[in-house]
This record gives structure tokens, sequence and C-alpha cells, in this order.
């Protein structure tokens, strides 16, 4: 049972969602829509039309300064330095383990000015990571509260955001963004996603993200879009291989260990954690996070272990039923000798052993 | 949300784990409830006991999975299994689209079709279902 609803925070969507009959769960600490039709109808949307997620959640923190370049570079693994003003840049606030405080997607508007967007649950620990080791300056703000986000994502997604913006969509390139008019909010729309699919995330005013939900419901009904809950965004990010933290990453997994060589930037200079990833880049790491598919009948969840002849050797960290593969998929973090595509492994499946191989990842990419 | 006849048949029999059964003569088929595949959402396996199976009351005899979660399934009244539904192997999204129909699981030869000790009626199990969602 989810807690009191009267203790989760709401998303200016909430009441419309209300309206619209979504089951809405609590996904930490907020009331989401976990669905509003049906998960794999919802996936289906995304990848063959177009889906529109609320993702009003996710936090927003604020880095501004003369020394704001310098700060990012020192707390995240990839090379800010490297980001144009209106580029975007996937990468992690890192421990001095080389561990993931978060994943966070490092948004640059002005050379001094970059837009750190943050897990939900892990919003106000970022914040206070950041602000901590924030010296003279910089400014950083916490500004979750500031913006909502939608996320329109699919191949038909370009087409449904041109109705509805007086931006244009498709001169945005990928991992790209604009600030701009949207339905005359203030906004800014980034090429980017959680999905696999092309697709924009919006940032806007709450108080302007309820019309524009609308709106945009309304610009893609005869293209086939469809509003998506968690449920789907979670299968879709997992056929994609993108990670969720909580699941398949947190303060004890390292970036190395996740599989996410490309944004460890080692050579772009000293950042927290640089020391710990250098040596373990050395070495090689001793387990990783890998795709798995099983062979047999069930679904593989978060927690269940993964066994190699009776001995347990690592643990599911994500697991479902992938709808556009019609297989059984996960990651997990298996020892590096077990890593290769196609080293057998056996899942417990509460009191079944299941067969499941390693398959490369990620296990759906778009056809471009 | 209306939870009208039309989603709880009045003739079916319910157990607080949310299946239904259908008596005629010695013979009970087995189904989930329209709530219980909609708080499942997509079900995309059903894990069935094979012909000839003792199953008994209250105790659980396969379990369905969905995208989202997975649940076990409990015998409403104790027998043997007489048959098991063939489409949900290929097909177990039929559970979704008709629990009371297509979508059925197992049909259990009854060992006392008399004694369905414990099951509610359609109205009791509404209020039931009203109760549990407050």
């Amino acid at each position: 049972m989810p807690a009191a609803a009267g203790s989760l925070k709401k998303t200016p969507l909430n009441g419309l969602f209300r309206e619209m009959g979504a089951r809405l769960v609590d996904f930490s600490g907020w009331e989401m829509p976990v669905q509003f039709s049906s998960v794999l109808e919802e996936h289906q949307a995304v990848r063959s039309a177009a889906g529109l997620f609320d993702v009003s959640h996710m936090g927003e923190i604020q880095v501004v300064g003369r020394s704001a370049l310098p700060l990012v570079q020192r707390l995240t693994c990839n090379d800010a330095s490297r980001l144009g003003i209106g580029q975007a840049q996937y990468s992690a606030l890192t421990t001095e383990r080389g561990t993931f405080v978060d994943d966070v997607l490092v948004y640059r508007r002005a050379e001094t000015r970059f837009l750190l967007v943050v897990n939900a649950g892990n919003a106000d620990k970022d914040f206070a990571w950041i602000a901590g080791r924030a010296e003279r300056d910089v400014e950083v703000t916490n500004d979750s509260s500031r913006y909502a986000q939608l996320a329109l994502q699919g191949p038909r997604a370009e087409a449904i955001l041109r109705a509805c913006a007086s931006i244009d969509p498709g001169a945005i390139r990928y991992y790209h963004f604009v600030e701009g008019d949207v339905r005359g909010a203030r906004a800014i729309v980034s090429r980017t996603g959680y999905t696999g699919e092309d697709g924009f995330e919006i940032y806007l005013p709450p108080d302007r993200a309820p019309d524009l939900f609308k709106e945009l419901l309304r610009a893609g009904r005869g293209a086939g879009l469809l509003p998506c809950g968690l449920g789907a965004r979670d299968t879709l990010r997992l056929e994609a291989r993108m990670l969720l933290y909580g699941n398949d990453i947190d303060e004890t997994t390292t970036v190395l260990e996740a599989g996410l060589q490309g944004i460890v930037r080692l050579d772009k200079g000293d950042f927290v954690g640089r020391e710990a990833l250098a040596r373990e880049k050395g070495a090689g790491v001793s387990r990783s996070l890998v795709g798995f598919e099983l062979l047999e009948r069930g679904i593989a969840r978060h927690g269940h272990a993964i066994r190699e002849k009776d001995r347990e050797v690592g643990q599911v960290t994500s697991g479902t039923f992938s709808p556009t593969l019609r297989k059984s998929i996960g990651l997990a973090y298996v020892p590096s000798r077990l890593a290769a595509a196609g080293s057998r492994l056996s899942v417990g499946i509460r009191d079944r052993e299941v067969e499941a191989a390693v398959v490369p990842t990620p296990f759906y990419k778009r056809p471009r | 949300m209306s939870q009208g006849s039309a989603i709880y048949p009045d003739h079916l029999k319910y157990t607080k784990e949310h299946e239904w059964l259908a008596v005629e003569g010695k013979v009970g088929t087995v189904g989930l409830t329209h709530y219980a595949q909609e708080e499942l959402g997509d079900i995309v396996y059903v894990e069935l006991p094979k012909t000839g199976t003792p199953v008994v009351a209250g105790e659980e005899f396969g379990t369905v999975e969905s995208v989202k979660a997975v649940s076990e399934i409990y015998a409403p009244a104790s027998g043997e299994v007489a048959e098991v539904n063939p489409a949900l192997a290929e097909h177990p999204e039929t559970v979704n689209k008709d629990p009371y129909g297509d979508g059925w699981l197992i049909k259990i030869r009854l060992a006392d079709p008399d004694d369905l000790e414990g099951l509610m009626s359609a109205v009791e199990y509404r209020k039931f279902i009203e109760d549990e969602a407050n």
C-alpha cells in the first residue's frame, strides 16, 4: 500500500492525472502515474509513434558564476569543458571511491551557467553535496520546484512538438537544447530522453505544464501519441540499457563497473573520484554490469541472486519482460570473467533456478 | 470507478485473493477477477499445474506474472485439476482482456461441490474490494 497521499509530493499534473484516471504510485516520495492504459501499449506507442511523460519529479540544480565550470569539472567525471553553450552531456557526480552520488545531465546554458538535472530521490542530497563543495565566485541553487519537466518521446515526437512550439525542434541536434517559447511559456527544450527513441525533454514553469501536457496530447492524437507512466518508462529505458539510480547504480557501484567508461574523462584534470577510477581502470574492474536474457520462462527482478554452478556470484539490478523483444531481460553485476556475451548463469527466481545467458547491450537500438 | 455487476458477475463466487469460481455440477472453473487483472496490469506469464494435480482450498496452485509484479494464485475450492486453459501459454494477455471468459485458468473436479465455505458472493466481494481500496 502506498504511503498516505498527504505525505507524497505532487507534480503540477497530479490533478489532471486524477481526472484522467491514471494509476498513481509512490516513486521516490512522489505520487506519479505508473500507467494510463497499459504498460505494453504505452511502450509500443513510444517505439512506433510517440509517448508523453510527466517527469517533473526530476531535480534541477543551477551552478552559476565565474567558478561554475571549475566546480562542475571537479565534481563530475565527464568533461564539461567540452560542452558548447546549448549542449548537454550525460555525467555522474562521483564520490572519492569513484561511485555514484548520482547520475546527471549537465546542460551548459552560458559560459558560466550550468544546469544539472538530477534524480528525484537525490535532489536534496546532490544539492548539499555540490553546495558544500562550492567555494568563491559560484552560486549553487536547488531550483527543482521552479521547473516542471515533460518528456515527449518517439519517432513522431518532432512533428508533434513542431505543432505546439514556436521554436523549431528539427533544428535541435541530439544532446543539444534551445531556450525559447513553447505555447507562451519560456522553456528549455533538449533532444534527450530515457527511452532509447528520438525525443525531447521540455523544462518549463510548473504552472504552464498542465496546459502544455493537454496541448501536446491534442496535437499528437492523430499520430498515435499516448500519455505514458513510469511503468513504460522503466521497460523502455531498460531495453536501451539506460541505468536507474537506486537499482543499477548507487554509492556502492563505480562508474566503470557500471560500464560507463565513455563518461569517465581521466585526461580532463583532477576531479573527485579520479584517483580511484584511474586505479580501477589500470587494474581492470572486478565486476561488471551486464545484460542477460532468460532462456526459460519467468521474469528476473531487482535483488534476485545470480548463480554460477550453485554459487552466488551477483545480483539482478533490473529485470523486466521486454515488450519489444518479447523476451525476459535484465541487468546484473557479475564477476568480470563472466561478463562476455554467451556466458551462462542462472537466476534464482523465487524457488526456481532459471537459465540465463549474458547478451550484448543495449538490448534494443532504434533503427536510424 | 464504478464496480457494476458486469465487472463482478452475480453468478460467481469470489475469494479474498481475487479469484472467482463458477460451479457447474461437479466442476468448478477458476479465474482471476477484473480487479486482480487490473491491479496486475499486463500479464506476460501464467504458470499453472498439470491436469490431475490435487489442489487445496486456500492454497497456492500457480502464479501469474505481469510486467510490474508477480502474484500467486490460490484455489477457491479443493479437488483435482481437470483441465488447464491451453491458450494462456501463448496468449497470457487473454486474462486481462477477458478475465471471466476466454481468460479462465483451470477447471477443478471438486472434492465436494456443496462445500464452498469462505467464498464471497458478488455483493460481498464488491464490498470487500471497496474496503480494501480505502
